[in-house]
C-alpha cells in the first residue's frame, strides 16, 4: 500500500515559530525541510547540539543505534555526504551498509527501487538515499517500510545539509530569527538553496538569494526570498554569505558566459569581504572551486565557517538518524 | 436482416443539432430510424435514462503495436476504447517500426480487423523514422489508409521541413498534426516551468515552448495553404494564436486532454509519475483558457492522448519515466466533471467535441453522426451513474493514470459498432 510522503505532501507553510508546538518528533521520513514547523527543526538543532557536547566531554561512542543497521545508498557520487552519514551511524553504534551506483549503469539494469528492496530485505530499516533525479527519495518512502534521509535528491533538497548550514549559523550567532542570509550562486540547480530557505525562512531569518538571472528559477520570490542579481548590493547587508557550488557545465549549457565573468560578478573574494559587516560569516557547502565562488583567501580566512560546517554536519546527521529511529520505535 | 433497437433515450446528434427522447432503430449496421413505438428488433438496448449519441472519436491515440506490446495491443487498446465510448481512434505512428511506410500503415488496418472491437485509422509519420529530416512517403501512407501525418510527441524543429510537408500533403488533403512544442526548450523537462517546477526542483518547460511551435506553424499553414491540426494544446497563448487564425480563416484545428482540464501543475507535489505528461500540466489560468476555449468552439476536439506504459518503465524515478496517462476509459466523466458539472458545455456541445469535432479534423464526413442511413456507430451514456476509477479493472493493458480513487459521475453504458453491440458496462 502506498503510504503518505509525510513532507512533501504539506503546502508551503511559513507560519512562524510556535512555542506552543509539542516537542516531539514523530516523522518516519526526512525527505526535506519544506513544511517541518520551527518546533521541528529546532528539535533536530538541540539534538545536534547535545550530540556535539557528548563529543567534546569524550562520549565518541553512543549507543543510540546499537542493533539498527543503516543503509548509504548512494546512486550519484558523494565522498563528503556519505562518509559523515556514515560516521554519524558507526558513533551510534549502528552496523552500515553501503550501495554505490551511478545513475547510468542502473538505468541498464536493475530499478533503484528494487536495489532499495533487496537491501531492505537483509534487514535494513533505516536508509540514507542520495539520486540525481528530484522526487526519488519520496518515491521508495511509498515502496519501502524502511526510514528514508534525503541526502540529496536531483536538484531538490538536501536537508540534512540544509540544517548543518543552519546550525553553524546558530552556533556562531546564537539565533536565526532576525538574521539576513545571502545564497549566492546557482539556485537554479541547488538542492542546498531549497533546504536552506525553507529551514531559514521557517526560523525567521530573510533571506536573499543571488545570482546570475539564468540559474534563478521561477516565481522563488513566492518562497519569501528577495531576488538581487547585485552581489556588491548584498555583501554590507547580510550577516551570513553561503557561497553554493558552480558546476563548470553549467557554463557550457550557456547559463553564464564564462567562468571568468561568474568570479568578476559573484564570486567572494578579499575586497568584498572587506566591504561586508565585520562579522559576517562565511559558508560553502563544498565542494569549493577556489578562484571560482570564492578565493583561497577568503575560503581560508577568519570570517570563513567551512569546516565548521564539516563537523557540525556529522552531530546534524547523529540527531537525524536518532530521531527517526526513536520515530519509528513508538 | 439483423435488427437493433435502442429505446427510450435522450438522443443527441451533434451533426443535425438533434436532442430529443426516443428510440434508435438500426438495422444491417446503419441507422434506419429515429423515432417512438419501435417493436419488432432482434436485439433491444434499454437506454431508459441515458443518452444515446454517435460512437466517440479519437483524433491520437498511442497503440504501441507493433513493437511494443508490453504497454498494449491493439486487441486492449480497442477494447479499452469500446468501454470509453470510442468507435474510432486514429494510431499515432510512433510505434517500432514507425508507420513511415505503407506497409506499416496497412498492418495498423489489419491488426484492427484481427481485434474486431473498433476501427482504428493509421496516421502516418511526417519525416521517415520521426527524425525530421526527410519526408516519409506520405502519398503512398495516404493511399494506404493514413488520415493524416504526424511526428507523434517528435516536435518537427526544422521550418523548412515542415513547410514542405505541408505543401505535399496539400495533394493528398491531409493534414499534419503537430506535438507543439520546441525541442530546445523542452530538453530534459518534466512538468510545467513555473512555481511548482522551482518548488520541486523539477526541469521546467514554459508555456512559451508550445506557443513558439503553434505560431511558426499557423504561419507555415497560412503560407502553403495546408492545413494542421495541434493535438493536446495546454497553454492560454497558443489557444489564443488559434482563435485569432481561425478568425482570419487559416486552416487550423486544435483539441485539448481531459487531465489537462481536470489537473493543475500543482499536482505533481507528490513526484507520482503517473502525473507526467506531455504538454505538462499547466497551471490553473492556462486551464481556464483551454475551457474558454472548448466554450468559444476555438478547440474543436477532446482527445484522451492515450499513453499506455508498462508498471515497470512508469514505476521509476520522475526523470526517467516516458510521459502520458492510459486516458481512453477515463475521458468521458472527466469531461463530466471539468465541463458538464460547472456548466460550461450543455451536453450536446460536449457530444460534438467527440464526434462531429474529431470527425472534421480526420476528414471523416459522414462519420460522428446518427443521420439516417449513416453506419450505426453508437454510444449510451448513463450520465447520472456514479463510479470509481479503477484502473486494475481496465481493458487496457497498461495501469499509468493519475485519477485512481476518484468518484465521477457519468459512464459508457454500451458501445455499437457498425450496429454490432461490441460493448456493454457490467452491473457495478
Amino acid at each position: 500500500m502506498p503510504r503518505v510522503v509525510d513532507s512533501i505532501l504539506a503546502m508551503p507553510t511559513l507560519t512562524p515559530p510556535s512555542s506552543t508546538a509539542p516537542l516531539v518528533w514523530n516523522r518516519r521520513h526526512l525527505l526535506g525541510l519544506q513544511g517541518l514547523s520551527a518546533a521541528e527543526l529546532n528539535l533536530i538543532l538541540d539534538r545536534a547540539a547535545e550530540f556535539k557536547r557528548l563529543h567534546a566531554a569524550g562520549h565518541t561512542k553512543l549507543d543510540h543505534l546499537k542493533g539498527v543497521t543503516v543503509g548509504n545508498l548512494f546512486f550519484e557520487p558523494s565522498t563528503r555526504t556519505k562518509t559523515s552519514f556514515s560516521l554519524a551511524a558507526k558513533r551510534l553504534s549502528a552496523d552500515t551498509v553501503d550501495f554505490t551506483a551511478s545513475g547510468s549503469s542502473l538505468s541498464k539494469g536493475e530499478t533503484f527501487i528494487d536495489t532499495a528492496r533487496n537491501i531492505e530485505a537483509m534487514g535494513v530499516s533505516q536508509m540514507v538515499v542520495r539520486h540525481s533525479s528530484s522526487g526519488a527519495p519520496h518515491h521508495l518512502a511509498r515502496h519501502l517500510n524502511a526510514g528514508i534521509i534525503n541526502a540529496g535528491d536531483g536538484t531538490h533538497e538536501h536537508p540534512t545539509q540544509g540544517l548543518l548550514d543552519i546550525y553553524t549559523i546558530r552556533e556562531h550567532r546564537g539565533r536565526i530569527a532576525g538574521l539576513t542570509v545571502a545564497l549566492v550562486g546557482d539556485i537554479l540547480h541547488s538542492r542546498v538553496a531549497r533546504s536552506n530557505i525553507w529551514g531559514l525562512t521557517t526560523l525567521g531569518a530573510r533571506v536573499i538569494v543571488c545570482g546570475p538571472a539564468t540559474l534563478i528559477p521561477p516565481e522563488i520570490e513566492r518562497l519569501g526570498v528577495e531576488v538581487s542579481h547585485n552581489l556588491d548590493d548584498v555583501v554590507p547587508r547580510t550577516d551570513v554569505i553561503n557561497l553554493l557550488r558552480i558546476q563548470a557545465e553549467r557554463q557550457r549549457s550557456a547559463f553564464f558566459p564564462s567562468i571568468y565573468e561568474y568570479a568578476h560578478f559573484f564570486g567572494m573574494n578579499g575586497d568584498r569581504v572587506r566591504r561586508a559587516r565585520k562579522d559576517v560569516l562565511i559558508l560553502a557547502p563544498g565542494p569549493i572551486n577556489r578562484g571560482v565562488e570564492l578565493t583561497p583567501d577568503v575560503a581560508d580566512g577568519d570570517r570563513s565557517v567551512i569546516l565548521d560546517q564539516v563537523t557540525n554536519g556529522l552531530f546534524i546527521r547523529m540527531a537525524g538518524l536518532a530521531l527517526l529511529h526513536e520515530a519509528s520505535q513508538t | 436482416m439483423a435488427c437493433l433497437l435502442i429505446r427510450g433515450g435522450r438522443v443527441i446528434d451533434a451533426s443535425r443539432n438533434l436532442d430529443q427522447t426516443g428510440d434508435v432503430l438500426v438495422r444491417d449496421g446503419r441507422i434506419v430510424e429515429i423515432g417512438s413505438g419501435f417493436n419488432d428488433a432482434d436485439e433491444v438496448l434499454d437506454a431508459a435514462g441515458c443518452i444515446v449519441c454517435a460512437g466517440f472519436i479519437d483524433t491520437h491515440v498511442g497503440v504501441r503495436d507493433p513493437g511494443y506490446e508490453e504497454d498494449e495491443t491493439t486487441a486492449t487498446v480497442t477494447a479499452a476504447a469500446l468501454a470509453g465510448g470510442f468507435t474510432r481512434i486514429a494510431a499515432l505512428p510512433d510505434t517500432l517500426p514507425i508507420v513511415d511506410n505503407a506497409t506499416a500503415a496497412e498492418y495498423v488496418v489489419l491488426q484492427a480487423k484481427r481485434a474486431a472491437n473498433c476501427r482504428v485509422h493509421p496516421l502516418g509519420a511526417v519525416t521517415r523514422g520521426h527524425a525530421g529530416e526527410e519526408l516519409a512517403d506520405l502519398g503512398q501512407l495516404a493511399r494506404s489508409g493514413a488520415l493524416a501525418f504526424t511526428d507523434s510527441k517528435s516536435a518537427i524543429g526544422s521550418a523548412e521541413i515542415m513547410r514542405r510537408a505541408l505543401e505535399y500533403a496539400r495533394m493528398f488533403n491531409r493534414p499534419i498534426f503537430v506535438h507543439p512544442q520546441d525541442p530546445t526548450l523542452t530538453a530534459g523537462g518534466v512538468m510545467h516551468e513555473g512555481y511548482y517546477s522551482t518548488l520541486l526542483g523539477l526541469r521546467g518547460m514554459p508555456a512559451a515552448a508550445e506557443e513558439i511551435i503553434v505560431g511558426r506553424d499557423i504561419a507555415l499553414a497560412e503560407l502553403t495553404g495546408g492545413r494542421i491540426h495541434l493535438m493536446s494544446l495546454s497553454t492560454r497563448g497558443a489557444v489564443e494564436q488559434v482563435r485569432r487564425a481561425k478568425q482570419r480563416g487559416i486552416a487550423v484545428t486544435c483539441d485539448v486532454t481531459p487531465h489537462h482540464l481536470a489537473l493543475t501543475d500543482a499536482d505533481m507535489q507528490n513526484y507520482d509519475s503517473n502525473f507526467k505528461v506531455r504538454p505538462p500540466l499547466r497551471s490553473p489560468d492556462h486551464v481556464a483558457a483551454l475551457i474558454e476555449g472548448l466554450v468559444d468552439g476555438t478547440v474543436d476536439a477532446i482527445s484522451s492522448d492515450h499513453q499506455p506504459w508498462a508498471s515497470e518503465k512508469k514505476d521509476r524515478e520522475l526523470d526517467l519515466v516516458p510521459f502520458g496517462i492510459a486516458g481512453l476509459e477515463t475521458l468521458l466523466p472527466l469531461c463530466v466533471k471539468t465541463l458538464i458539472e460547472p456548466g460550461r458545455l450543455t451536453w450536446p456541445q460536449l457530444i460534438s467535441r467527440l464526434t462531429t469535432g474529431p470527425a472534421r479534423i480526420l476528414g471523416l464526413s459522414d462519420i460522428g453522426t446518427l443521420a439516417i442511413g449513416a453506419a450505426a456507430d453508437v454510444t449510451v451514456i448513463d450520465p447520472q451513474r456514479t463510479w470509481t476509477i479503477d484502473p486494475s479493472r481496465f481493458r487496457s493493458k497498461s495501469r499509468n493514470n493519475p485519477f485512481a480513487g476518484w468518484t465521477v459521475q457519468g459512464q459508457v453504458r454500451a458501445v455499437a459498432y457498425n450496429g454490432e453491440v461490441r460493448y456493454r458496462a457490467g452491473a457495478d
